[in-house]
């Protein structure tokens, strides 16, 4: 089923709009398929995408498999990444990663069975300084210890999108993390 | 300690700086509306005497790149912004856009009008959600007073900014791999000059491209406040670095954070600033501007840091980013280096096959020791790949993967032959 509505269409032309030609359109595009249908692009995404911006079914796939954010496959409703690069693994990350394997019942990479969570590692996400970070939806965590993670996740439970953006904060490095 | 004058940072901790009227009460805009009162060529000008180098990380001249744009209106610009910050280590432009987002709005437009471009893209990569959400904000807010849009306060000139998301790749950090990947394409790398013409001439859409790091076009706000002559007296070390950086000081310091130091602050100092080594602990190595730079000994560190002060004994390949990772004698190398080399290899495009599958085969022989089945003769066998990579291919990515392998295995090579044939390293025996 077709999930493109006039509403979606007229956001994709907005982004189209942009750029010298369709084809420019086609990473926002993705972003918006993907907010559509649920987190991730099945066929029929990269389909209603092809069509809309005119290229091929083919160049949307190779486009969408290229960049780690697009999600092939389902994924729960809280996308929980840990950072596991340097910095954060110098500071326990592949332990917080353990850690909320054990919690959530699940091993890096799989989904909760009642869809809620998927858990992951993730590449540098640029929150060296105050490590170790995690990235659930859109919104960053940092300086995330054992029980903190443990809190988020509990405040997760309820049916509270993730992708709340807290506003970013203005803060000072700050004396005594150790 | 040496003085510390903060040009970028100046006001980053006022309470609402990143909201458009307190960015004004506070002086924001002068700068742009000083360079809509000058010549292109005047400005370009006054970068070429600040000596502006980019901020992204290779250093590049600004000016050189500005002043290799044509200069004809008859085709038309673009100004490229890479925000696509994943070099390992580094966090400085997220501070800068989630804290004081119309620095780099205000530098955009300054730059515009240097190049003559009426279009500028910011590429901000797709985990900066709230870097990327306080970006547009604040473009909403410029467009809202006059200074984006059409004739931009009477100057005749239409200044329009996008901000573009990316979806997760490092390689699209890299100039030619972020242009494909604005131009909808996959982020691979492209043939360069000389093979090629310069971006300048032909970049997105073969049109005259500049790309710019958040960073180097922010800089330029505080350059065209102050006079690019007045710029040039900031700096301890060499005559070719001028001017701050971001620096953003994670791992085993007192106070991780993103700080601007002076070019060519002693070393020391800049640890000093960060609140030194944690406390009860000692210098093991560092890497001085984000992965890709390599590992550095723990002695000397009384050297200017700035691009040419990093002593070549260190064997780093300099300051890079600015994203400086200090480790403390608790640090273990072997899986550091490991947790690296997959990252390369996650993150290899695929283009070129040396990079390919060389960080493949590193990967798994890394893994190999983890596992405790590494043979001594993996080290050369390490060398020899890296040596096969090394200037084989189309980027930097393949480089800055061997660089920290080589580095940690000349100044570790004890670590790695103890972690061989104990299955465990120094460190934690």
């Amino acid at each position: 089923m077709l999930k493109f509505d006039a509403t979606v269409k007229a956001r994709l032309d907005e982004l189209i709009s942009r750029y010298p030609n369709k084809k420019a359109a086609l990473l926002p595009a993705l972003w918006v398929a993907q907010e559509v249908y649920g987190g991730w692009l099945p066929e029929a995404a990269m389909q209603e995408v092809a069509d809309h911006l005119e290229v091929s079914r083919a160049e949307v796939e190779g486009v969408a498999t290229f960049y780690t954010m697009y999600n092939k496959e389902p994924v729960g409703r809280h996308h929980i990444e840990i950072c596991h690069n340097v910095s954060c693994m110098m500071f326990g990350a592949d332990q917080l990663i353990e850690h909320c394997g054990h919690a959530l019942g699940i091993a890096k990479g799989e989904t909760t069975p009642d869809g809620v969570f998927t858990l992951n590692g993730a590449e540098c996400l640029g929150a060296c300084c105050n490590a170790p970070a995690v990235q659930i939806g859109g919104t960053y965590y940092e300086d995330v210890t054992k029980a903190r993670m443990d809190q988020i996740i509990e405040s997760l439970k309820g049916d509270s999108p993730s992708d709340v953006i807290v506003p970013p904060q203005s803060k000072m490095p700050e004396q005594g993390r150790f | 300690m040496s003085e510390q004058p903060q040009l970028l940072y100046q006001n980053r901790y006022v309470e609402g700086i990143a909201g458009i009227d307190k960015w004004i009460e506070h002086g924001g805009y002068d700068a742009f509306r000083k360079a809509l009162t000058m010549t292109p060529e005047a400005i370009i000008d006054e970068i070429k005497v600040s000596g502006l180098r980019g901020r992204g990380g290779a250093g590049f001249p600004t000016h050189i790149k500005w002043s290799a744009v044509p200069k004809n209106f008859d085709q038309p610009h673009y100004l490229v912004i890479n925000a696509d910050e994943g070099e390992p280590g580094t966090a400085k432009d997220r501070d800068l856009m989630n804290g004081i987002p119309h620095l780099l709005v205000e530098g955009c437009l300054a730059t515009m009008v240097a190049i003559r471009a009426s279009k500028c893209y910011i590429y901000i990569r797709g985990e900066y959600v709230q870097p990327w959400q306080s970006v547009q904000r604040a473009i909403n807010e410029a467009y809202a007073k006059g200074f984006c849009g059409k004739n931009v306060l009477g100057s005749g000139l239409d200044l329009d900014i996008y901000t573009h998301l990316g979806a997760g790749s490092y390689e699209c950090g890299e100039e030619s791999a972020l242009m494909s990947s604005l131009m909808g394409e996959r982020g691979m790398p492209r043939l360069k000059a000389p093979s090629a013409p310069l971006p300048m001439i032909s970049g997105v859409w073969q049109k005259p491209t500049v790309v710019n790091n958040v960073e180097t076009v922010s800089t330029v706000v505080p350059i065209l406040n102050r006079g690019g002559a007045e710029y040039t007296k900031i700096g301890y070390g060499s005559p070719r670095s001028r001017g701050t950086k971001l620096f953003s000081i994670s791992g085993h310091v007192n106070k991780p954070g993103v700080y601007e130091i002076v070019l060519g602050t002693p070393f020391s100092e800049v640890l000093e600033i960060a609140g030194g080594v944690r406390t009860g602990h000692t210098l093991k190595t560092y890497i001085p501007g984000g992965s890709s730079m390599g590992f550095a000994p723990p002695t000397p560190l009384d050297y200017p840091f700035d691009y040419e002060g990093i002593p070549a004994s260190t064997q780093t390949l300099g300051l890079g980013s600015g994203g400086l990772i200090v480790m403390d004698e608790t640090t273990s190398i072997v899986p550091i280096v490991k947790r690296l080399v997959d990252f390369y290899h996650h993150e290899s495009c695929g283009k070129c096959t040396p990079c390919r599958e060389g960080l493949n085969w590193l990967s798994k022989i890394y893994q190999r020791i983890e596992d405790g089945a590494g043979r001594e003769q993996d080290i050369d066998l390490i060398w020899d790949i890296c040596d096969n990579i090394q200037g084989k291919s189309f980027c930097a990515l393949g480089e800055g993967a061997i660089w920290p392998v080589m580095t940690s295995l000349r100044l570790f090579r004890e670590e790695y032959l103890s972690y061989i044939r104990t299955g465990k390293d120094l460190a934690m025996a």
